[in-house]
């Protein structure tokens, strides 16, 4: 088996997921240039919903496919909803205060969330059902499964309906010009606040489908998962550059494929002293690297670009 | 017949600092009417209460008949009242076509509206070769172009303009002026803000001179033109 390879697939597939969690971040900082620390929570809302439909319906004769597209669904609407709750209950309010203000709200119901997770599915890691057929294909020495090329395919349609929204329609023009200027953005007839809110129900949308993704691909679900995705995508989003939507997918595959390649090497580059647990700290040594040599991101305007 | 805008005892505060101190001004259906003032005189603070982008009470401003003093900007425009606002404010990184599509963003007829991007470029054939460039790489005067344009898009029976010829070299001006004219023409009533108060007067009807937050004088633009203080402070001429 070919290691490089190996990882490569391993990368892309947790990096498309990375991709889709950072462009939620993305877009809600792109638009009010809020950090929504509580995104990684809409995304493990999403897996825990999930988590409740499929084990519903594993038993049942419907096959694996129509039971995993039921807890998307599902987890969908639900993040949806939830996505626009945060925003009209705790952010709207906030809009003219000072940035720190919303930034502590983030933190404060990303904590209310996962509390609330706790209640509902317990503290224990849910295990998924394995419902999935492990059907998989060698590809040059490399083993790719069916539940990869599920993921990677399901994210790169996302990435390119949304990339098409955002350029090519009416209401993606709005978002953009609300994010250049929200005062005349109004002059022209927006009502920035229906913007505002759509952004953070489309980016709730593609968080709740990355939560069931991340989900039945480690078969296991937990009311904290949320967090460590959370900085992680928000790790891809700030490398790509934030508030930038390639931005935010290349980061994210970058991310993925930075990650798994470490994991796959570190043992032989350190002698074993360190091994592929260390996985997680590469996503913060990148943050890191990134703030210190190009706080803009990859992808990113010189900040005061942006009017 | 009423006016289509009618500011009554309008004032506008920043924090505790009034800005307009009780002013009373309006335009009739197809008016050109200007605003003109030294730096600071507080025209811009007036024209963003007109259109929605400060807070007022609701009663000052009458517009269409009725109180819209508060009303926020995006359901003014929906009722046919436009701003151009003072530094053009086009969305750089959109396209010109993206910026115009801005401008009709309320509007459902397609058509229609496909009819007045059509307009719109034949008023501005410049816009029309630069249709696909963002809007942040045109030159000052094509922005202002690609401004006044945008608002028309909405269909405005009221055009408010900010200081259109700020920063523009005297041929752009001219042209700019030249468009003004021919949307009055077409019957859209407008009140222009300008620091170019010659030009202003020349093409309005009607004028109004504000100094610190309040009106000073008002008439008929011809008057105003040859009235000896509008003369020393405003055309820089002495008596
Ligand atoms: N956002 C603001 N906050 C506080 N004060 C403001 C604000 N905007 C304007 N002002 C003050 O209100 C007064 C009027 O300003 P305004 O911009 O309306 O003047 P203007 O007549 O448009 O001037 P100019 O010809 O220079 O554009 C000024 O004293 C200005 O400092
Ligand atoms: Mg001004």
């Amino acid at each position: 088996m070919d290691i490089f390879l190996q990882q490569i697939v391993n990368g892309l597939t947790l990096g498309s997921v990375y991709a889709v969690v950072a462009l939620g971040y993305t877009m809600v900082y792109g638009i009010i240039q809020l950090i929504n620390f509580a995104h990684g929570e809409v995304v493990m809302i999403g897996a825990m919903v999930a988590f409740s439909v499929i084990t519903a319906l594993a038993g049942t004769a419907l096959p694996p496919v129509l039971i995993v597209f039921a807890g998307i669904l599902a987890a969908v609407p639900v993040c949806m909803l939830l996505g626009y709750a945060m925003e009209r209950i705790a952010y709207r309010p906030l809009r003219g205060a000072p940035r720190l203000a919303p930034l502590i709200t983030a933190i404060g119901i990303s904590i209310i969330l996962q509390h609330v997770a706790l209640l509902i599915w317990s503290r224990n890691p849910l295990a998924f059902p394995q419902i999935i057929p492990l059907a998989s294909f060698d590809v040059g020495g490399a083993i790719i499964t069916g539940a990869q090329i599920a993921i990677i395919l399901t994210s790169v349609l996302m990435m390119g309906g949304l990339t098409l929204m955002v350029y090519r329609t009416k209401l993606g023009i709005a978002m953009r010009a609300t994010s250049q200027n929200p005062q005349v953005a109004g002059l022209m007839g927006i009502d920035i606040d229906r913007i505002i809110a759509f952004t953070f129900i489309v980016g709730a949308a593609l968080g709740a489908v990355a939560g069931v993704m991340v989900g039945t691909y480690y078969g296991i679900a937990h009311y904290s998962m949320g967090s460590l995705l959370g900085l992680k995508a928000f790790s891809a989003a700030v490398l790509g550059g934030i508030g930038n939507l390639a931005g935010a997918m290349l980061g994210g595959i970058l991310l993925g494929i930075v990650e798994a390649l470490a994991a796959g090497y570190i043992g032989d580059l350190t002698n074993n002293v360190f091994g592929s647990n260390y996985q997680d700290v590469f996503a913060f040594l990148v943050l890191i690297a990134v703030l210190v040599f190009r706080p803009s991101g990859l992808l990113g305007e010189r900040v005061g670009d942006r009017a | 017949m009423s006016p289509l805008l009618a500011l009554a005892r309008l004032e506008v505060a920043y924090g505790g600092i009034k800005a307009v101190k009780g002013i009373d001004l309006d335009v009739s259906k197809g008016e050109l009417v200007c605003l003109i003032g030294a730096n600071g005189a507080g025209k811009t603070t007036t024209l963003k209460a007109i259109a929605g982008l400060l807070p007022v009470a609701a009663e000052a401003i009458r517009y269409d008949g009725a109180p819209i003093g508060g009303t926020r900007a995006f359901e003014l425009v929906r009722r046919g009242l436009a701003l151009v606002p003072e530094g053009r404010g086009v969305f750089g990184q959109l396209t010109v076509a993206e910026n115009l599509a801005m401008g009709a963003y309320a509007r459902g007829n397609a058509a229609a509206v496909k009819q007045d991007l059509a307009r719109a470029f034949d008023l501005f054939p410049r816009l029309a070769e630069r249709r696909g460039q963002s809007a942040g790489t045109l030159s000052g005067g094509e922005q202002q172009m690609l401004a006044i344009g945008r608002a028309l898009m909405s269909r405005p029976k009221l055009l408010l303009l900010d200081e259109p010829s700020m920063g523009l070299a005297p041929l752009m001006v001219q042209k700019i002026f030249e468009t003004i004219l021919a949307v009055a023409k077409e019957g859209v009533t407008i009140l222009l803000v300008e620091q170019n108060a010659r030009l202003a007067l020349e093409v309005s009807c009607r004028g109004y001179v504000m100094e610190t937050g309040l009106i000073t004088l008002s008439g008929p633009a011809r008057e105003l033109l040859v009235d000896p203080k509008v003369r020393a402070a405003y055309l820089g001429e002495a008596d």
